[in-house]
């Protein structure tokens, strides 16, 4: 697309009062939950025009998670692409290594300030579930973790960090015992045990106000980011590029650059297999609108509706739906979605360590994928921004086993 | 007259609640559905609650979430559970049957597509699990075209002003959650619901059906005394899942005790 064809809104305030994007988004959950989502927006608004709190958030952001991340010119990583120069927003500095923990910090606060002394997550790769169980630490709350039978596998190190600092680790049995039935399990956990439970749920999707909510909490990843590029290189980035699973992270990062003229914006799905094959978690790609976890948005689901089976490299992006607003973004054209293969993110994971000293997240490397496409087909003095959402050392027993190692 | 109206009016006239049990279509097996529905009609259910199997069920608790993975392992979809409603009709013109699912079914089909095929299948209601009213209207006047109740739910936790909501889009009757959680979770709090019904009366015309915790003839009966009607899910899909498509005997010897049980509530 040429960029002065991108459709950059001049009022871009969503969702509304019924929690929409458009058509996207909403409220589809059972009547059971409507109580406790409708007290959840009222106590949000709030909070959120409540100085205290704020104040409180960016502190803990400053203090204890360590902000403002820092952006970083991969100039070897450009050099040896030999087009546009690539810088990382390092997210992966954070603590806890990855972006999880910004929107973890803020509802935990509002449970807290809710007078709830129990929180629950759901988790894939884990990076939630130990943000969420690093938080409930830090404030000295009960915190249950529901995480698919397969993901704890494949995710020991993390389940590990989770139960160390005290939280309880549910493997969860039923359906694909991936991430979409970790967010089932945890649902029922909140309707079951509403009066005294928060739901700290880890990913821009799931029924309003979450989307707005986990958004709102990782808007800082942009904010920071508009600051940061002109200090580095006087100017915003022509690109800007983030991996999308249910899409927090990129959410984070685009959403205050979206009334910003002549920005380019890209978000990468897991292409898995391909997304030729059918093998893949790329919803925005090859997906179609359905309602599943309580809001309508791109699924993967077969022609009667029922949500199919996804296949990634990486357990963070293995999810079947995505967060309406990147739906809303999608269908507008101001964000393009596009989708990587294992292979390909996996490729770009080896070359960032060896080129540059960091190693990423297998979710962050579908961004960094994409960028590897990317770059070689712009001029040197164009600037491509990659969100580097996570590192990469809970990946490590995945990626040795790949190439036939045991560690 | 609707057919779930005249069973209402019929009931009430007769100073009886209605028994409406539910089980999961497509469990254990496709071929078996239609003689289980036949089992509980044969056990003194006045309407048949059809469980529509979603890949997501997050409403439902384990007993039920099972009973949709078994049917979808056999293929079953929303258009073959309706091939079973016109199967079970040709035996039975008039007990209702209302369709309980989740909504993404529904949108794959198509609202218009769905609600037409229903009808014509025998359907008379049907209950979206995760569309409360703020999202229900569009399909909910398109069923009610199609001469089909949307049925809701009502939570503990309902304040009145949504009450009134469901009480706009709503017809046949409304489902009474009794208590907090997933279908199939602990047991009901009698007296809290009685109070809780007082009040949703003065608020809804239609009958009250009361569902979730009931598991047996004296649950059914403390039930039967305070509701419209007395709604069993987990309690038969279980009954399902020991003894596959042998439960039907069971099913009906178990309904008939209930209904016994709950015919002798007034006395």
């Amino acid at each position: 697309m040429h960029i002065n064809d991108l459709p950059v809104p001049d009022v871009y305030d969503l969702p509304d009062a019924r929690g929409r994007f458009g058509e996207y988004g909403g409220i589809y959950v059972a009547e059971t939950l409507m109580a406790a989502l409708d007290e959840l927006k009222q106590e949000y608004a709030r909070a959120k025009a409540d100085k205290a709190f704020m104040d409180e958030y960016r502190y803990e952001l400053k203090h204890y998670v360590g902000r403002p991340s820092p952006i970083y010119h991969a100039k070897r990583w450009s050099e040896m692409l030999g087009g546009a120069q690539v810088y990382l927003k390092r997210e992966d500095l954070n603590h806890t290594g990855a972006h999880k923990i910004n929107n973890t910090i803020g509802q935990a606060l509002l449970a807290r300030r809710m007078g709830k002394k129990r929180v629950i997550a759901e988790t894939g790769a884990g990076q939630h579930g130990v943000a969420s169980a690093t938080v409930a630490a830090r404030y000295g709350m009960e915190c249950v973790v529901y995480m698919g039978a397969e993901d704890v596998q494949r995710q020991a190190a993390n389940v590990y960090r989770m139960k160390l600092m005290g939280a309880t680790v549910v493997p969860v049995t039923s359906g694909s015992r991936t991430l979409k039935d970790a967010l089932n399990e945890a649902m029922r956990d909140w309707v079951t045990n509403v009066d005294h439970t928060f739901y700290i749920l880890g990913t821009a999707a799931g029924p309003h106000p979450y989307p707005m909510l986990v958004r709102d909490f990782q808007a800082v990843i942009g904010e920071e980011s508009k600051v940061q590029m002109v200090e580095m290189a006087g100017r915003q980035p022509d690109v800007v590029v983030a991996c999308v699973g249910g899409g927090s992270n990129a959410i984070g990062m685009f959403y205050p650059y979206i009334q910003v003229p002549g920005v380019r914006m890209i978000g990468v799905e897991a292409g898995g297999d391909g997304v030729e094959t059918g093998r893949h978690a790329a919803p925005l790609s090859a997906g179609r609108p359905g309602v599943l976890h309580g809001n309508r948005t791109y699924l993967m689901q077969d022609a009667h509706g029922q949500i199919i089976e996804t296949h990634s490299i990486s357990a963070g992006l293995d999810y079947p739906g995505v967060g309406p607003e990147h739906s809303y973004l999608k269908d507008m054209g101001r964000v393009e979605y596009t989708a990587a293969n294992d292979d390909e993110a996996l490729a770009a994971f080896h070359e960032l360590c060896r080129t540059e000293g960091i190693i990423p997240a297998l979710e962050s490397s579908h961004a960094l994928a994409y960028a590897k496409r990317l770059a070689p087909t712009l001029p040197r003095d164009q600037i491509i921004l990659v969100n580097l959402s996570g590192r990469g050392d809970k990946d490590i027993p995945t990626v040795a086993k790949l190439s036939g190692i045991e560690l | 007259m609707a057919r779930i109206q005249t069973v209402f009016s019929r009931l009430k006239s007769q100073q009886k609640q209605a028994l409406i049990p539910y089980i999961t279509a497509g469990d254990p097996h496709p071929a078996a559905t239609v003689g289980l529905m036949h089992a509980l009609v044969a056990g003194g259910a006045d309407i048949v609650e059809l469980g529509v199997p979603f890949s997501d069920p997050m409403a439902d608790g384990p007993v039920i979430q099972k009973a949709s993975e078994r049917a979808l392992a056999h293929g079953v979809s929303l258009t073959s559970v309706l091939d079973m409603v016109r199967d079970f009709r040709r035996r039975d013109a008039e007990t209702p049957v209302v369709l309980m699912g989740y909504a993404n079914p529904v949108e794959a089909m198509g609202y218009e597509v769905f609600a037409k095929a229903a009808s014509e299948a025998g359907v008379d209601g049907v209950l979206t699990v995760d569309l409360p009213p703020e999202e229900a209207a569009a399909l909910s006047d398109i069923l009610k075209a199609h001469g089909l109740d949307p049925i809701f739910l009502l939570a503990p936790t309902t304040p009145d002003w949504r009450v009134a909501e469901v009480a706009k889009h709503a017809a046949g009757y409304v489902y009474y959650v009794s208590l907090k959680g997933v279908t199939g979770a602990a047991t009901l709090d009698i007296d809290s619901v009685a109070s809780k019904l007082a009040h949703l009366r003065g608020q809804l015309s239609l009958p009250i059906g009361v569902g979730f915790g009931i598991r047996d003839a004296a649950s059914a009966q403390a039930v039967a005394r305070i509701a419209d009607s007395v709604i069993i899910g987990s309690r038969l899909v279980q009954e399902v899942e020991e003894h596959g498509a042998d439960a039907a005997v069971r099913l009906t010897a178990f309904l008939r005790e209930v209904r016994s049980a709950m015919d002798a509530a007034r006395q």
